[in-house]
């Protein structure tokens, strides 16, 4: 095991059911995604030592936070961690700047002070110091909240839904902060949120959380192109999630898909094993309705156009494969849409990129997922 | 006018609101985080004065603090004082019954406080006391200052503890609400009018002065 970064493991039945294992180097953003409920926030709220898991343990740079079988835990003020609480969780009767000095404790009063103003300025809110926070625009009061966990110097930076309680355009901007900011630190850094663009822009690494149990971690490419079953699939929001059955085709296994014999580029499995997969959007090429064009032998289908939501430049479209029920989803420029006549109700043909083809073991969609 | 029932109310309202609000901070603050059945129980003992006729509660007190009893012996035994018919025995049983208007504003105000203010001082590095002190009780001023007027003007009024525990000793334990009780006994009408309107004012400017802080603080927090 690694003795730097961060190692959390934990298990509990109760009040949230926790299975969840996972590790941050220094210097690395791993996004914790997941639906509500999904134990994301408790798993911080442990790793803060706000919450002890029934088993478990939790080592910082190979120090023990946190272990249920040696009866270790530390105090949440003995760990070093700098929260970012999603309302901030800023001290109102205390200004910007006392908020931060209040996490700057054995310095003198001077170089509190000295210290607080430096890091109100690392977030550019100088000018601001003396302002209470209920005078302080969202953002800036999101702003205060992050120099006040970087006060201590952390261990660990925990951020849990930090931009939920912002506007878009602000949101964007702090981000932007984030991603700028998170590149001066070299500590573990973990970001609670629900968004996954949030976590595909900022995170280095995601977990996928369902239910308090770590589903899979990877990188967000990775995770969002590559699921390990349909399950994350669903969570992560794929679209394109089929059933298949692997065949022997002329001495390769391709996919039996609605009587189709479907090329995929890296198969793991067996002839017979039935399958589920996934392809993203993008994998997805709409063929030209006047003349062919290269690459049309690839996976051709055909079906009916359901429906066509224009969404700015791009558009939408729900292509129904001829013997399936369940649309494929995939966007085209709007341009692209106009010239080839796509509307609902005509016939069209599209591409199925092999090589954009994921496989994953077969499992039936369990309710409520 | 009865200034000695007067001085003695007031001292004793002073006393008791001085040495109740501490305790009652003490008493408010691990309510917060006790788990529910116990709560329900410590609430429900907290809240009991309110219920309990004062002679009941007065009665009670007499039993355990009386001449005979344990805790009555071991006060006089490292005091030299009994706690019957006296200005000490007056303020334990005038803490006891002003336990409810001390806890419970304090209990309301640290409740209001949310959960991540509390959580994010700890994050800081603030202890549990440093947290109390520096976060949770100018968060819960007002209903520190609710439970001080409600305490001091309660006092005043008490009347069936004070008569139960204290009897009427001009100087000890005269309050001013036996004084009226006196007056009246003794046909004094105009004496114990005069009493009453003082006890009225005095009552309406203490409410009217939380209602004008309270408000007051709230402003200048936002």
């Amino acid at each position: 095991m690694s003795t730097s970064g961060l190692q959390v493991s934990l298990r509990q039945r109760a009040p949230i059911p926790l299975a969840a294992e996972l590790d941050c180097a220094p210097g690395e953003l791993l996004a914790l995604v997941g639906p509500s409920g999904s134990g994301k926030s408790t798993i911080l709220r442990c790793i803060a030592g706000l919450h002890a898991a029934a088993e478990g343990a939790i080592h910082c740079n190979g120090e023990a936070w946190f272990d249920a079988a040696g009866r270790i835990d530390r105090p949440v003020q003995a760990r070093r961690i700098g929260f970012v609480f999603q309302n901030y969780g800023l001290f109102p009767h205390l200004s910007a700047l006392e908020n931060v000095a209040a996490a700057l404790g054995g310095l003198t009063f001077a170089e509190r002070t000295a210290r607080a103003r430096e890091l109100l300025a690392r977030v550019h809110l100088d000018g601001l110091e003396q302002r209470k926070p209920a005078a302080l625009s969202g953002g800036q009061q999101q702003r205060v909240a992050v120099a006040r966990a970087l006060a201590r110097d952390p261990a660990v930076l925990l951020l849990d839904e930090p931009f939920s309680a912002v506007d878009q355009v602000t949101r964007r901007k702090l981000q932007q902060e984030l991603a700028r900011l998170r590149a001066e630190l070299d500590i573990p850094m973990l970001l609670v949120t629900h968004d996954l663009d949030e976590a595909r822009m900022l995170a280095d690494r995601m977990v996928i959380l369902h239910r308090g149990k770590t589903l899979q971690a990877g990188t967000p490419d990775e995770v969002m192109t590559r699921p390990a079953s349909a399950a994350i699939a669903r969570l992560v929001g794929l679209h394109n999630l089929f059933e298949g059955t692997l065949v022997e085709d002329g001495g390769a296994l391709r996919l039996a898909w609605l009587g189709h014999r479907i090329e995929v580029a890296r198969v793991d499995g067996r002839a017979g094993e039935r399958m589920n997969w996934v392809i993203p959007s993008e994998g997805v090429l709409l063929h030209r309705q006047d003349r062919p064009s290269r690459g049309e032998a690839e996976n051709p289908v055909s079906g009916f156009v359901q429906d066509c939501l224009r969404l700015g430049p791009f558009t939408q479209l729900r292509l129904v494969p001829e013997g399936c029920a369940e649309p494929i989803a995939f966007s085209v420029p709007t341009h692209v849409v106009a010239r080839n006549g796509i509307a609902p109700g005509v016939r069209a043909r599209v591409t199925l990129r092999a090589e954009s083809i994921h496989l994953m073991p077969w499992e039936a969609p369990s309710c409520g997922d | 006018m009865d200034w000695a029932a007067w001085t003695l109310s007031l001292k004793l309202a002073a006393a008791t609101t001085l040495l109740l609000l501490p305790l009652a901070v003490l008493i408010a603050r691990p309510l917060l985080t006790m788990r529910p059945a116990g709560r329900l129980v410590a609430e429900g003992l907290v809240a009991l004065p309110l219920v309990l006729p004062p002679t009941v509660l007065g009665f009670y007190l007499l039993v355990t603090f009386g001449q005979n009893a344990v805790l009555g012996e071991l006060y006089r035994g490292l005091t030299g004082r009994s706690l019957v018919f006296t200005f000490d025995g007056l303020l334990l049983a005038s803490l006891v019954f002003n336990l409810p208007f001390a806890v419970q504003p304090v209990q309301r105000a640290l409740e209001a406080i949310p959960r991540e203010v509390r959580e994010a001082a700890w994050c800081c590095g603030l202890t549990r006391w440093q947290t109390l002190w520096k976060i949770e009780l100018p968060l819960a001023w007002p209903g520190l200052l609710t439970a001080i007027v409600l305490t001091f003007a309660h006092t005043l009024g008490e009347f069936g503890v004070v008569l139960m525990i204290g009897g009427n000793i001009p100087a000890e334990t005269r309050t001013v609400s036996i004084a009226i009780y006196d007056h009246v006994q003794a046909f004094e009408d105009r004496a114990a009018g005069i009493l009453s309107a003082m006890l009225v004012a005095f009552s309406f400017a203490a409410i009217v002065l939380i209602q004008f802080l309270t408000h007051r603080i709230g402003r200048k927090e936002q």
